[in-house]
């Protein structure tokens, strides 16, 4: 039986009434207001406060925890410590899960977690976190990722044997994995090159940055049944990955996710949430735990700092013909980093026959990292872009023409496999050769970068539910979370299918109780895949509709048809019949067989690759190596804009995101390895005054396996941004930057090397 | 426990007490006693702006102020910012616009915008720029975010 999957209905022709406009979101209004609830925001009666204990050392053997004292001090109504968290092997996914939780042997960095408490108020929690006496024995740490590779480094895991190396030496090691991914011959291809272009970048650790920390409330009853409320990326996944840690059976948690004050990755893995439940196992009463902003930095994801060495090389006539990367990722104290996208993702979107890649993940004493928009990959996209325009400089071609002349077209097979569908990269390119900002010319005193950039887009295992009321308005139920406005797209889908204006659909996101499963809000995979569960919805519920009238006209099903929200007789043949409403049909179905309603679950395929190119004006003071963007302009392909302002949005923070990691963002550690710039102040985001308007163009170039043609959007924004930003600073002082941040101080550095003429 | 301080204030018009220990900011009380949890705390240093109320005219961020300090005060936060069923013209215009994307930054960003055209009711995109310097948005790059304040500004020009 064929299903949306196969035969989405996608028709270019289809005059659309709701698809491609800009209404105002349904959840707009508690957001102007202060209504909208987010982690922080629910309060229970009797709820305790819950405070978290840190380790201050960046590796040590935890000895002993004495937490007597604090449960003795009036108020405090229950203490948790590793002791509290049941066994799971060292090395097992959620053994390394629950020890980045909670500490067990040792303490893996500065603000791991060693303990807990819930008080009645937070001036007690904080008194009786002082009250816990915590034996450590410290031992020597390593930060760089390059350092811990080698074979003096500090240890942080016994069990570690490097895989994907043949006949490693059975003795631990900082090297989780070595990854090859390669095709074609590289050293054929460089045979064949006029001019080869090879070089080393490296760039910093950035948080995700979300102004909301993770914030959320557990309760616990007697039997054992929890209930948890917090601002997740992926409520069905945080209550599976709970469910491994604290074996409590699945139907026993209720995760309901909050509104998200911003996650870009950082809230797809959970920080204070099982603690929380913990606590509320063990004083019986409702817990919050708020983080503050300098826990967040200390303890939660960053992104992956990267070090790596990219080789291409090209004809005179500028054909690609080989791309050569050696690549170490730096994952924290644990493994998990996703590591392997960037091999897959960097040098796909040029038509290259012949590419070798060698990849590593490398722990050290840092925060375990977690996803951040286009997971590891802008981090190398840094490097290949600088790498592309350099050859293009040398073989003297517009940078613009050398990337439209290698670009992938459909049928291109990549390095991981898939064969691509019809792709909007050339389009893309051609879009930001002919817009506004690339025909002007450079204002003088300014250089001017160009940068592209991929992203696979994702599907997934997706649960939704349409339900439609006796009035004839729509509810719609989806198991994703909201990051980015995915709800008012969701519901202006359904409103087109049921030809229906959007007012008359609210779409609602389920707790994990109240709907199947449903994989995290992760990879641009969220308006796609649950748009598509929700539009299947609501055509059963439409073949649903159908029959109804049927039976309210005494006709035989397939004389009905469903146009334009209303069913009318197939032909004339079937009778004169009056076209019935949706709200006339469901107005009846206590007549009839009941509610009406459409419901579908199903593993999403289909994502379609984006594509996105940025422009970049800037300006360097010669003095201070301070860097102004001038003017930015953001090309991508979204297949097709549900809703025109939220993509352009997805567009902009995108780029500053990018902006910020290119210019500012670092984390800083002291010799003593602790994080010396774990606040806002310290670890300067951009804001409103370092920036100026992003300019977008949204090309469409349709996924046809979508209903309505799209391709996800969120991840393709930061992609190019550092690299684009640093072809533009190249361009002006004559030396393009290799290392991230591009800070005033490296490039005071490089414009003096420029100078010596070196 | 600490000793606790009893406080009378007025927010948003409207007279409350509480009882405070020394070292509750205004922002604590405001979410936690108050149960006005429309002000945010995104990093409890002055760093994000997101917990932006105004002290007798005055913008501020709440957790840089003492609950004690606010005795007497008059205190505007996002939660009296429409009148009845009439929202302000900048809460309109964050709609609209697109303004507001996760939602965590917009209350803070909304007083301080309304800060701004109070007394500059015709300001320049720069004006705006750094005005909204203090207030943090990681989501929207923050060009929504000027568009929504300067569209405002200009429908309360009457222009």
């Amino acid at each position: 039986m064929s299903t949306i999957l196969d035969r989405s209905g996608f028709n270019p022709d289809k005059k659309l009434k709701i698809v491609g406009t800009s209404p105002i979101k349904h959840d707009g209004i508690d957001k102007v207001t202060g209504r909208a609830k987010f982690g922080a925001d629910l309060f229970l009666p009797g709820m305790l406060v819950g405070k978290i204990l840190r380790s201050p050392h960046p590796h040590a053997i935890i000895k002993s925890i004495d937490k007597s004292a604090a449960e003795a001090l009036p108020g405090v109504k229950a203490v948790v410590t590793r002791a509290d968290f049941p066994e799971l092997p060292k090395g097992s996914v959620a053994g390394d899960m629950s020890r980045n939780a909670m500490a067990r042997e040792k303490a893996l960095y500065d603000g791991h977690p060693v303990a807990a408490v819930a008080a009645t108020s937070e001036s007690i929690a904080k008194q009786a976190l002082k009250l816990i006496k915590v034996d450590y024995e410290v031992l020597p740490h390593v930060i760089d990722p390059v350092a811990a590779m080698q074979p003096d480094a500090p240890i942080l895991h016994d069990h570690i044997r490097t895989k994907g190396v043949k006949d490693a030496a059975d003795k631990p090691t900082n090297v989780v994995e070595r990854l090859e991914l390669k095709m074609g011959d590289v050293d054929v291809g460089f045979a064949q090159a006029d001019v080869i272009v090879e070089h080393e970048y490296d760039t910093k650790p950035m948080h995700q940055g979300y102004i909301e920390p993770q914030g959320c409330v557990a309760t616990c009853t007697e039997d054992g049944q929890v209930e948890l409320w917090c601002c997740t990326q992926g409520p069905w996944v945080f209550r599976d990955r709970l469910t491994e840690i604290l074996k409590i059976e699945s139907s026993k948690i209720r995760v309901t996710q909050s509104e998200l004050g911003g996650g870009f990755g950082g809230k797809t893995g959970f920080y204070p949430e099982p603690i929380a439940i913990l606590l509320a196992r063990k004083s019986k009463r409702p817990v919050k735990i708020a983080l503050t902003r300098g826990e967040v930095f200390r303890a939660t994801g960053p992104v992956s700092g990267t070090k790596s060495r990219i080789k291409m090389g090209v004809t005179r006539d500028g054909k690609f013909t080989a791309a050569d990367a050696e690549l170490v990722f730096q994952t924290g104290a644990f493994t998990g980093s996703m590591f392997f996208n960037a091999p897959q993702a960097m040098f796909t979107r040029y038509d290259l026959k012949n590419v070798k890649t060698v990849s590593y993940e490398v722990v050290s004493n840092r925060p375990k990292v977690n996803s951040f928009r286009a997971p590891c990959v802008p981090q190398v996209v840094f490097g290949v872009e600088g790498v592309v325009n350099e050859l293009a400089q040398k073989i003297g071609m517009d940078p613009l023409e050398l990337r439209i002349k290698n670009a992938a077209t459909e049928g291109y097979k990549t390095i991981y496999g898939e064969t691509f569908g019809p792709i909007g990269f050339v389009e893309t390119l051609m879009a930001a050769k002919n817009c506004d900002h690339y025909k002007s010319p450079v204002p003088q005193g300014q250089g001017r970068g160009v940068a592209a950039g991929f992203w696979f887009n994702r599907g997934g295992e997706t649960t939704g539910t349409l339900n439609i009321a006796a009035d004839g308005s729509v509810s719609i139920i989806v198991g994703t979370s909201d990051v980015a406005g995915s709800r008012i797209s969701i519901s202006m889908m359904a409103a087109e299918e049921l030809g229906l204006p959007v007012d008359k659909v609210r779409a609602t996101m389920a707790d994990t109780q109240s709907l199947g499963w449903n994989r995290i809000t992760a990879g641009s995979r969220t308006t796609y895949s649950s748009g598509m569960v929700i539009i299947d919805s609501a055509r059963k519920a439409i073949t649903e509709l159908c029959r109804r009238a049927a039976l309210i006209w005494g006709v035989p099903e397939e004389g009905v048809t469903f146009e334009d929200g209303h069913c009318r007789p197939a032909s004339t043949n079937v009778g004169d019949f009056p076209p019935l409403s949706i709200a006339e049909i469901a107005g009846k179905t206590t007549l009839t067989l009941g509610a009406i309603a459409g419901h579908s679950e199903m593993n999403v395929t289909g994502a379609g690759p984006g594509f996105g190119v940025h422009i970049v004006d800037v300006e360097v003071d010669q003095e201070l190596g301070r860097v102004d963007i001038k003017r930015y302009t953001v090309v991508e392909d979204a297949g097709k804009a549900i809703h025109r302002l939220q993509v352009e949005g997805q567009y902009q923070g995108g780029a500053v995101q990018g902006i910020g990691w290119a210019l500012n963002e670092e984390y800083i550690y002291g010799e003593d390895g602790r994080l010396q710039n774990p606040s806002f102040l310290d670890y300067r985001m951009p804001v409103a005054s370092d920036v100026p308007m992003i300019d977008t163009e949204i090309v469409e170039v349709p996924n046809p396996r979508h209903p309505y043609g799209l391709r996800g959007v969120g991840e393709v924004p930061v992609t190019p941004t550092m690299a684009a930003i640093a072809n533009a600073i190249g361009a002006v002082i004559g030396m393009r930057p290799r290392s991230l941040p591009m800070s005033p101080p490296k490039i005071l550095k490089l414009i003096e090397e420029a100078r010596a003429g070196r | 426990m600490s000793r606790k301080y009893h406080v009378a204030t007025t927010v948003n018009g409207d007279e409350y007490e509480y009882l405070c220990e020394p070292q509750q900011t205004l922002l604590d009380i405001l979410r936690d006693e108050l149960m006005l949890t429309g002000t945010k705390e995104g990093c409890g240093t002055g760093d994000c702006g997101a917990c932006t109320v105004m002290v007798d005219g005055t913008m501020i961020c709440s957790c840089l102020m003492l609950a004690v300090e606010a005795g007497g005060k008059q205190i505007e936060t996002i939660e009296g910012m429409a009148k009845g069923e009439e929202l302000h013209p900048l809460q309109r215009s964050f709609l609209e616009l697109n303004g507001s994307q996760c939602g965590i930054c917009t209350p803070g960003i909304l007083i301080a915008a309304k800060a701004l055209i109070d007394r500059n009711p015709d300001p320049t995109e720069t004006e705006v720029r750094y005005w909204l310097a203090g207030n943090l948005c990681r989501c929207t790059g923050y060009d929504k975010i000027i568009r929504s304040v300067l569209a405002a500004a200009k429908e309360m020009r009457g222009a």
